[in-house]
């Protein structure tokens, strides 16, 4: 970062009007490596990079075909949320952010939840949704987890989780921090009933999500070098002012230090829920 | 030597003039203690309407005044016989949060809270009040001890958040805070909680999830520090005083929302300025809220604690 990257490149952008660096729809940028790669090829890639095997981020609607059996699957209504409870404003109204993130999203909020059946079993699966506000967790989000868990209880089935979080909303103040006890409460009424409950951590998740119902399945999966941690990195850094170790808070690192069950490749996500849930579910002989 | 928060200049000129005028040796006794009076009465009505419109940003910096009572003084004022448990059977014994057993009002009762310590040697034993995965697993320990022998908690929350470390993260901090929270909604005993100073984020609500959740009048309570807040969203922690304003922060705001249930007066001039005072409105509100508990099923207990958190966003301002 100098003169030039940070005042003469983005004035001249400004001039040409040049938005990105690569057309849209067509190309798409590795995140990690920076290859140029087809946008077909690495959806038919379930958004994995070729060369570096990078697992991009994804949205709910992607999890769902490519978990369900032939990407079979029914939506499950959310209940409507008390909008912008606090009237938050920042440099932006938070009703305009929200205005923003629906137009660009399918959906209303930060999770989608599923039904349907993968192998054998009937599950429900919620997906958090980075793409949204940076997935962070408000009201929206805990209705979110609420309804998968009341719906899983309803229909007799495990829960899949897929969490993925910047953290909680701050623009819902108090109310987000107070989702966390609130999705703790649906992960006990599901325990209650006997039901699995599987958290699969995908990148990045992090803050007041994962210092709950993330951390609290009965089987903890994580996606390869996904980020997952309660303070950010930044955080750490400037408050012990070192450097962290290679890998922290990465899925492997977490592997290593006990606090997961295993990483999965997104490619064999399917089949091995799949094996788990048939394990946890179907358990005559 | 007191001290004087930057909104209260013209209290800490108050009150010099009058510690001057008690101190004149001698001259003409009558006038000076009427004169003491005088600058006392103004020096109580000062405090008062300073105290009454205190901003957000103002009530941070009471909530984190350094003479504000801390959970050892809540200790050793609130119960009798009390004994410390230490230790998680893990790794270590973290006193960024404190705990154990003594009575209230002649009942046993579990008193877990955060700890910041009062000058610079206890505030590095006790880390800032900020805990690591151990202080929560002492905690869930504590608290699975209370619901085993029957045991009312109190939890006293004063923490500007959960410690960021490289160990802290390294021994799953994200799990531990959840698995205290998971705790809190276990118990079948009644849980009361006091939001006393700083209630900073995941580290405070790990704690914090009770069944009657009292607050102090000039404490705060938020998911993230203003200026963590201001940094995200302004991208300056200058403007840590209007993300203050737009999070809702204080006592008054968050009994609206129903987050809390209580807001425990301080006295005038805030619990920094009377500490017994302080002591006397608090031991009213927890044994007022204990009580409220003493005939329901210990079903019952935890199913209200469920119950209310299940519901919480539903109100808005």
């Amino acid at each position: 970062m100098n003169w030039l990257t940070n005042f003469v490149r983005p004035k001249i952008q400004n001039i040409i009007g040049q938005k990105s660096e690569t057309p849209d729809n067509l190309w798409h940028k590795c995140r990690n490596c920076g290859q140029l790669l087809y946008v077909n090829d690495i959806e038919k890639n379930l958004h994995i990079c070729p060369n570096c095997d990078h697992h991009e981020r994804i949205g709910p609607t992607e999890r769902f075909k490519n978990l369900f059996n032939n990407g079979e699957y029914k939506l499950v209504d959310l209940p409507p949320t008390n909008e912008d409870p606090l009237k938050f404003k920042d440099q932006k109204k938070y009703t305009e952010r929200l205005k923003a993130a629906r137009n660009k999203s399918e959906f209303q909020d930060a999770i989608a939840v599923a039904y349907g059946k993968m192998g054998t079993v009937n599950t429900v699966v919620a997906v958090q949704n980075f793409l949204f506000m940076g997935g962070s967790m408000g009201v929206g989000v805990g209705n979110g987890i609420v309804t998968a868990a009341e719906k899983a209880i309803e229909k007799k089935t495990p829960l899949i989780l897929f969490t993925a979080a910047g953290g909680a909303r701050m623009q819902e103040g108090i109310l987000s921090l107070m989702q966390m006890p609130r999705c703790t409460v649906a992960v006990q009424r599901l325990r209650d009933a006997g039901l699995p409950y599987i958290v699969v951590l995908t990148d990045p998740t992090t803050g007041g999500v994962t210092a709950s119902y993330a951390m609290l399945g009965d089987i903890q999966i994580a996606e390869p070098n996904a980020l997952i941690c309660f303070a950010g990195p930044r955080v750490i850094k400037d408050t012990i002012r070192e450097e962290l170790p290679d890998g922290f808070q990465r899925s492997e690192y977490l592997l290593e230090h006990g606090m997961i069950d295993m990483i999965v490749h997104r490619a064999k996500m399917k089949e091995t829920l799949t094996q788990l849930l048939s394990l946890l579910v179907n358990k005559a002989a | 030597m007191q001290t004087y928060l930057d909104f209260e200049k013209s209290i800490a000129e108050l009150e010099s003039r009058i510690r001057d005028m008690k101190s004149l040796e001698s001259g003409d006794e009558i006038n000076i203690a009427e004169e003491v009076d005088r600058l006392e009465n103004k020096l109580d009505k000062l405090l008062r309407s300073t105290y009454a419109k205190l901003t957000s940003w103002e009530k941070i910096k009471v909530a984190r005044h350094p003479d504000r009572p801390h959970l050892s003084d809540y200790i050793s004022n609130l119960f009798t016989d009390f004994m410390e448990l230490s230790g998680d059977r893990n790794f270590s014994d973290d006193q960024a949060i404190i705990g154990g057993i003594g009575r209230f009002n002649g009942q046993s009762v579990m008193v877990v809270g955060h700890e910041k310590g009062n000058d610079t040697e206890s505030r590095i034993k006790h880390n800032f009040g900020m805990a690591r995965p151990e202080g929560f697993r002492k905690a869930v320990r504590l608290f699975h001890l209370a619901d085993q022998f029957k045991i009312p908690i109190v939890t006293f929350v004063d923490t500007a958040g959960a410690y960021p470390g490289i160990g802290a993260e390294e021994r799953g901090q994200a799990e531990a805070i959840a698995r205290s929270t998971e705790a809190c909604l276990d118990v079948k005993v009644p849980l009361i909680s006091v939001i006393v100073g700083e209630g900073g984020s995941g580290g405070a609500v790990a704690l914090a999830v009770g069944n009657k959740v009292l607050m102090m009048e000039h404490a705060v309570y938020s998911v993230i520090s203003p200026e963590g807040c201001a940094s995200i969203l302004w991208r300056t922690s200058e403007k840590a005083e209007d993300a203050a304003n737009a999070l809702k922060i204080t006592a008054q705001d968050l009994l609206k929302l129903e987050v809390i249930d209580e807001v425990i007066p301080e006295p005038i001039g805030g619990a920094h300025r009377d500490h017994e005072k302080t002591m006397k409105s608090v031991r009213k509100a927890i044994d007022n809220a204990l009580l409220e508990f003493s005939a329901i099923s210990s079903d019952k207990i935890m199913e209200l604690r469920r119950e209310k958190f299940l519901n919480m966003g539903n109100v808005g301002l």
